[in-house]
């Protein structure tokens, strides 16, 4: 028998109440922000951005290499694990009922929670070793093997939401089940599969560990990708743990320019999801 | 319709299941070319399972399976060498709920058939002669490349009627087609059955029974997955012969 007033008390309580926990759960977002947008942005000019590496002492310099080996790597990454996950994610969705399913669904979520070092570890034994050195390609299968568990969950779930209505439609036009699948359920699960790639690209471009011995590092520009290449994560691992402040000033750059590469792909998922390739309204 | 024309569809002690339930019991009945079938009966009596078959869309459903035989123009559906994607392409099928293509616009959907199939021509023609013949065409002339969502609920199912006449079906299969729409819409999509029976062969589902009268050349009546009569509508509706047809008619039951 709460009266107008106390509801209203109690109403506005709980709205404060959330409210803190809205603060409080965004504040390591924006003192993560913030920390590295003042410690960056000083280091930061168009020669970052171009330039190869500087020894120690030597001013000026850049991470143009680790800038260009990220994106190699990450699309050597991406060119072998986005098939993969997406189709096996297809797969589980449409095919994915019987015992074959269920051990593959078991198997990709034990993978997604292998900590990305020994991924990096499986990548060195298999890449590293039999090609006898250390290159992007290497980098790229341990990225990959990253990507497709949660790609292939998220695939799943996506095309699970296409609506058995569509997938009739088009099979009582005479479509063999293979094109429905491709052309109508895919098809329009596809705006949510392209944010759900380009996430997991973001994701394998922020991975250090499995890096550090497969890709390695190199100082400098590098096309091949049977060759050592640099990394943006690997090369602020590098300039953070060593011991000179002009080196620490260049991770915290170029630990800012990772978070633009980052930020611009979520954000390029994001208007992705919303445009052409998604459902029309 | 000649009486010494072989029946387009002809149906021979039909049994279906899905998941343990068995939906249709020893069904057998023969629709002849260019008349319409009106099934009716209460929720659950096996309609919808019944016209699945028709077009083999029952056995994609997990855990289904049927015995019997239904031959289309004489010849076993589930005869050596009879393709379902082929079948599917002759038998056409409309559903309960409008289900246009999402991600299409209006033209798109029309030719879809033609499009996911890789069937070349005139697609802009077809279309046309498709969505005049379902009664669209003026409603959507202006704007054939916007999303078909925007259309109502009753262009919606005109257009899957459109989308199913574009690839030339000689049965045409509905299930329930008018049952979510207003009356407006659903007197235009009867207008549309009586003229497509000129061409095909058409087998509807319907609850309502006024429609099953107006729309349908004989009607069978289902009841828990049998057939309990099959006769010329105006003699279900008038003076049908058992007295469970009788009652359901005339709104005693279901």
């Amino acid at each position: 028998m709460s009266t107008r007033a106390t509801r209203r008390a109690v109403n506005a309580t709980m709205t404060v109440v959330c409210a803190l926990g809205l603060i409080v759960a965004l504040m390591p977002l924006a003192s993560v922000l913030w920390l590295v947008i003042s410690n960056g942005l000083r280091g930061l000019n168009l020669d970052f951005f171009v330039q190869l590496p500087t020894p120690v002492g030597e001013a000026g310099g850049g991470v143009g290499n680790a800038i260009l080996g990220s994106l190699y790597i990450v699309g050597i990454a991406s060119a072998i694990g986005v098939p993969l996950g997406v189709g096996a994610g297809v797969y589980l969705a449409e095919r994915g009922g019987g015992r074959a399913g269920d051990v593959i669904r078991f198997t990709a979520e034990v993978l997604s929670g292998v900590p990305s070092i020994i991924v990096g570890i499986v990548a060195y034994g298999l890449v590293v070793v039999s090609m006898r050195r250390f290159s992007a390609l290497a980098g790229g299968v341990a990225l990959a093997v990253l990507m497709v568990p949660t790609l292939a969950r998220s695939t799943e779930e996506l095309v699970r939401l296409v609506p058995g209505a569509l997938r009739e439609a088009s099979l009582a036009l005479g479509v063999p089940e293979w094109r429905t699948s491709l052309r109508v359920v895919l098809r329009t699960a596809l705006g949510g599969i392209m944010t759900a790639v380009l996430l997991s690209v973001a994701r394998a471009a922020g991975e250090t560990a499995p890096l550090l011995f497969t890709s390695l590092n190199n100082q400098y520009w590098n096309w091949r990708a049977d060759q050592p290449t640099a990394s943006l994560t690997v090369q602020i691992f590098n300039y953070a743990v060593s011991p000179y402040q002009d080196w620490h000033d260049k991770a915290w750059s170029a630990a800012l320019v990772l978070l633009l590469l980052v930020g611009i792909l979520s954000l390029l998922a994001r208007f992705l999801a919303r445009s052409r390739f998604g459902a029309q309204r | 319709m000649t009486a010494a024309a072989r029946p387009k569809v002809e149906v021979h002690d039909l049994n279906a299941w899905f998941r343990g339930v068995h939906a249709l019991r020893g069904v057998s009945l023969s629709v002849p070319g260019n008349t319409v079938l009106a099934i009716i009966g209460p929720s659950g009596c096996g309609k919808s399972t019944f016209v699945r078959c028709i077009n083999r869309m029952h056995e994609l459903v997990p855990g289904a399976h049927q015995s019997g035989h239904i031959l289309v123009d004489g010849k076993d559906l589930h005869a050596r060498g009879v393709d379902p994607v082929d079948l599917r392409r002759r038998v056409g099928m409309v559903f309960q709920r409008a289900n246009p293509f999402p991600t299409m616009s209006i033209l798109d959907n029309v030719v879809a058939g033609l499009k996911l199939n890789g069937v070349r021509g005139n697609h802009a023609e077809i279309a046309e002669k498709s969505l005049r013949q379902a009664a669209l065409w003026d409603e959507v002339k202006d704007r054939l490349h916007t999303s078909a969502l925007s259309l109502s609920g009753g262009q919606q199912q005109r257009l899957c009627i459109a989308r199913a006449l574009t690839i030339g079906p000689e049965v045409l299969l509905m299930d329930e087609p008018a049952s979510a729409l207003d009356p407006i819409a659903t007197a235009k999509i009867e207008e549309l059955i009586r003229e497509l029976r000129e061409q095909l062969t058409i087998v509807i589902v319907t609850h309502n029974m006024q429609q099953a009268a107006r729309v349908s050349d004989t009607t069978a009546f289902f009841y828990l997955g049998e057939l309990v009569e099959h006769g010329p509508t105006e003699q279900i509706f008038t003076n049908p012969k058992e007295s469970r047809t009788e009652d359901y008619v005339t709104g005693k039951f279901g």
